[in-house]
C-alpha cells in the first residue's frame, strides 16, 4: 500500500512536468498547426544557459528567470526564422524542419558541452518526508514542482481568458483569416505564442533536470511523454494538456513501478495508440473539420 | 500526362536512342547498367571501399522504402529506426537458430518487418501529419528499451553476433558482401519502380494528394496506407538485415534516434519520393559522418567535441535549410536543370517542362522518379 502511495505521488509530480511540456506543444499546435518536435531540445538549450549562469555564481532564481526569458526570445526567433517560411506549406515540411532543428540543437549542445552528465541543483530538498510516522516519497521539491506548474497554468489561463491580448491570440488561433479581417495583426501574435510555448518548455526542463541529469538528449523521452499527454488530452486543448499530463505521468509511474522502467516508453506508445483508437481528437479537443 | 507525351514525341525528331516504354523493361535495363558499373567499381576499389559501397547499397534500400512512404504515399515516419531494429534482430535470431541459407532468411526478415509495419500502419491509417510523426518517433525511441527489457533473448547490451557470409574462395569477403548488397538493392529498386508505376503506385499518390477524392474514386484509403507502410517497413528490415550481415553484430545501441534522422536527411537530400535520388542520399549518409565531417573538423582544427558532433549538426542543418531552400533535394535540382536545358533547346515542349518544374519544386508532390522529365531531358539533349 505504501509502495502504491509512493508511486502515485511520484506519478503526480512527473505528471505535472509532462503537463507543462504538453502545454508548450498545445500552445504551438493551436496557433500554428505545427507540432514542435524541437520543443525538448530548445528547453535543453535554455537549461544549459541557466547552468552556465549558475556557474558564474548567480543564485538559483536568477538562473530560473534567465532560462524562461531566453526561452521566450528563442521561441520567438525560431518562429520568425524557421517556421514562417513553412507555415502555409504541407504539414510534412514543418515536421521535418522542427525535427531537423531538434537534432541540430542536440549536436550543438554536444559540441559545446560534450555528452558528460552534469548535475543541476534543486531549490528545495529532494528527500522524502515523514508524515505521521510513515515515510512518504514526496519531497519539498515535488511540492514546488506541482505548485510551479499550477502557477504556470493559472498564468496562461488568466492571459488567454482574462486579457485583451489573450483574446486576440485565441482569435488568431481559431481563425487567422477572420482575425486579420478584424484588424488583428496576426504574425506578431503567432511569434508571441511560440515564445510563450518555449518558455513553458524551458520551465518544464528546469523542473525535470534536478531528478534526471543534464545531457544534450535528456529531454528526448520527456518530449515523447509530453506528446503522449497532448494527444491523450487533445492537441488543441490546454486543459487537456493538464489532464493528459497527469494521466500520462500516473500510468507511466505504475508501469515503471510494477513492470519495469524500460517498458515506460512503450507504455506511452500504447497509451497514444489506444487513445487515438478510442478518441482520435483527444478527450478535450473539438473535432477537427476536414476540408475537401 | 500520357497524352501530352505522345503528342510531344510526334512533334520532335526521333531521338537516336530511346529507353523501352514498358516500366519493367526500362527498370531492368537501368539495373543491368548498374550491375556492370558496380562490378567494375568493386573490382577497382580496395576492400574497405567495397565495404562502403555495400553500405551505400543497403542505405539505398532503406531510403527507398522511406521515400516511397513519405514522398509517394504522404505518410511521414520518424521511426524507421524501429523497423531497422526489428529487421536486424529477426535476421540475427534466424541465422543463429535455424541454419537456413541467406535468401530464405532474408525473405522471412522482409515478411516479419512487413507485418510489424502493418502493426504500426493500421493505427496510422487514422492519423495524419503530426500525430503520425509523433507516434513513429515513439516507436524509434521505445523499441531499444524493449530489447533491453528482454535481454536473455536479445543479448542485452552486447547484442547478438552473426556469422559473416561465406562466398567462393576466389572472391574476397568484402567484395562478396558488396555484391550481395548491391544485388539486393537493385532487385528492391526494380520492384519498387514497378510498384510505383502500377495500380498500387497510382493509388498511393491519389491517397497522398487527397484522401477524400481518392476514396470517392473507389480507392480503399486505409488499405492503401497500410500496404505502403508494409512495403516501407519490409525495405527497412531488409536494409538492416544487410547491415547485420556487414557488421556481424546486432545490438540496441545501433538504433539511436540519430539513425532515423540520418535516414530522413538522406531522403530530403536525395529528393523526397524519388527512387533515383536514394543513391545521393545513401552516399551522403555513408560518407558524411565518417569521412567528410572528420576531415572538415581537421581542416578547421576543431576540438574533439565539435568533430564528434559535426555530422549530426550538418544533418540537422541539411534538414532545416534543405526544407526551406531546396525542398526537391538533389534529384529535384537535377530535374529542374534538365527541364531548363530542355526548354532552351526546344520550345515545343513548354507544357511538359512547366509540369516537371512544378513537380521539381514541391517536395510533397514530386514526380515519382521523374518520368516526364527524363523524356524531356532525353529529347532535348
Amino acid at each position: 500500500m505504501q509502495f502504491f502511495l509512493n508511486i502515485t505521488l511520484g506519478g503526480i509530480a512527473s505528471g505535472m512536468i509532462v503537463a507543462a511540456v504538453a502545454l508548450g506543444l498545445v500552445l504551438i499546435f493551436r496557433a500554428t498547426n505545427v507540432v514542435n518536435f524541437a520543443q525538448g531540445a530548445m528547453a535543453m538549450i535554455t537549461t544549459y544557459i541557466a547552468y552556465s549562469v549558475l556557474h558564474r555564481g548567480a543564485d538559483y532564481w536568477l538562473a530560473f528567470i534567465v532560462a524562461l526569458a531566453t526561452g521566450l526570445v528563442f521561441g520567438a526567433i525560431t518562429q520568425v526564422v524557421l517556421i514562417r517560411p513553412v507555415q502555409n506549406k504541407s504539414p510534412l515540411n514543418a515536421i521535418i524542419v522542427t525535427f531537423g532543428f531538434l537534432i541540430f540543437l542536440e549536436g550543438v549542445a554536444g559540441a559545446i558541452y560534450g555528452s558528460t552528465t552534469r548535475t543541476y541543483p534543486a531549490p528545495f530538498s529532494e528527500a522524502g518526508q515523514k508524515l505521521g510516522g510513515t515515510q512518504i516519497a514526496f519531497s519539498p521539491f515535488d511540492v514546488f514542482v506541482v505548485l510551479a506548474v499550477l502557477v504556470l497554468m493559472i498564468v496562461m489561463l488568466v492571459l488567454f481568458r482574462g486579457t485583451d491580448l489573450g483574446l486576440r491570440m485565441r482569435a488568431v488561433a481559431f481563425s487567422p483569416e477572420a482575425a486579420r479581417l478584424l484588424g488583428i495583426r496576426v504574425r506578431p501574435l503567432l511569434t508571441l505564442g511560440w515564445g510563450l510555448a518555449v518558455a513553458a518548455g524551458a520551465m518544464a526542463a528546469l523542473l525535470i533536470v534536478p531528478t534526471s541529469s543534464l545531457t544534450p538528449n535528456f529531454m528526448d523521452v520527456i518530449l515523447i511523454y509530453g506528446f503522449t499527454a497532448a494527444v491523450v488530452g487533445g492537441l488543441d486543448s490546454p486543459v487537456g494538456a493538464l489532464v493528459g499530463g497527469l494521466a500520462t505521468g500516473l500510468s507511466l509511474a505504475y508501469v515503471g513501478g510494477y513492470l519495469g522502467g524500460s517498458l515506460e516508453p512503450m507504455a506511452a506508445l500504447a497509451l497514444v495508440v489506444v487513445s487515438l483508437m478510442i478518441r482520435p481528437e483527444g478527450i478535450f479537443a473539438r473535432p477537427p473539420p476536414r476540408r475537401v | 500526362m500520357v497524352g501530352f507525351r505522345s503528342t510531344v514525341q510526334t512533334l520532335t525528331a526521333k531521338p537516336w536512342f530511346r529507353m523501352p516504354r514498358q516500366p519493367m523493361l526500362r527498370h531492368l535495363s537501368y539495373a543491368a547498367v548498374a550491375v556492370v558499373f558496380f562490378y567494375f567499381l568493386t573490382q577497382k576499389l580496395s576492400a574497405f571501399n567495397d565495404y562502403e559501397v555495400g553500405e551505400i547499397a543497403f542505405f539505398a534500400i532503406g531510403l527507398a522504402g522511406l521515400s516511397l512512404l513519405t514522398g509517394i504515399n504522404g505518410q511521414i515516419s520518424l521511426g524507421h529506426g524501429g523497423f531497422f531494429a526489428v529487421g536486424a534482430f529477426t535476421y540475427a535470431l534466424l541465422v543463429n537458430h535455424t541454419g537456413w541459407s541467406l535468401v530464405p532468411v532474408l525473405l522471412v526478415v522482409v515478411a516479419v518487418t512487413a507485418v510489424s509495419g502493418a502493426l504500426i500502419g493500421i493505427p496510422a491509417t487514422r492519423l495524419r501529419g503530426p500525430y503520425l510523426a509523433g507516434m513513429t518517433l515513439m516507436v524509434a525511441l521505445g523499441l531499444p528499451y524493449l530489447t533491453n527489457q528482454y535481454d536473455s533473448l536479445f543479448g542485452g547490451d552486447q547484442g547478438l553476433t552473426t556469422p559473416p557470409p561465406t562466398g567462393p574462395a576466389s572472391v574476397n569477403p568484402e567484395q562478396w558482401l558488396a555484391w550481395i548488397q548491391i544485388l539486393g538493392a537493385l532487385i528492391v529498386l526494380v520492384l519498387l519502380g514497378n510498384l510505383v508505376r502500377s495500380r498500387f503506385g497510382r493509388s498511393f499518390r491519389a491517397v497522398r494528394d487527397d484522401e477524400i477524392a481518392a476514396s470517392l474514386a473507389g480507392i480503399h484509403v486505409a488499405r492503401t496506407k497500410v500496404i505502403a507502410f508494409m512495403v516501407s517497413a519490409g525495405c527497412a528490415g531488409l536494409a538492416w538485415a544487410f547491415l547485420a550481415l556487414s557488421a556481424g553484430v546486432v545490438n540496441s545501441a545501433e538504433f539511436p534516434l540519430a539513425l532515423s534522422i540520418y535516414l530522413l536527411a538522406g531522403m530530403v537530400i536525395g529528393g523526397t519520393g524519388s527512387l533515383m535520388g536514394v543513391w545521393w542520399g545513401a552516399i551522403i549518409i555513408v560518407y558524411l559522418p565518417n569521412e567528410w565531417a572528420t576531415s572538415l573538423a581537421n581542416d578547421f582544427h576543431a576540438n574533439s567535441l565539435v568533430s564528434a558532433n559535426l555530422a549530426i549538426i550538418i544533418f540537422g542543418l541539411v534538414l532545416v535549410v534543405g526544407m526551406l531552400v531546396a525542398p526537391g533535394g538533389i534529384q529535384g535540382a537535377l530535374r529542374w536543370i534538365a527541364a531548363r536545358v530542355g526548354s532552351y533547346f526546344s520550345s515545343g515542349r513548354v507544357t511538359n517542362v512547366s509540369l516537371s518544374l512544378q513537380e521539381g519544386v514541391d517536395p510533397i508532390h514530386p514526380a515519382s522518379d521523374g518520368e516526364s522529365v527524363t523524356t524531356a531531358e532525353k529529347q532535348g539533349v
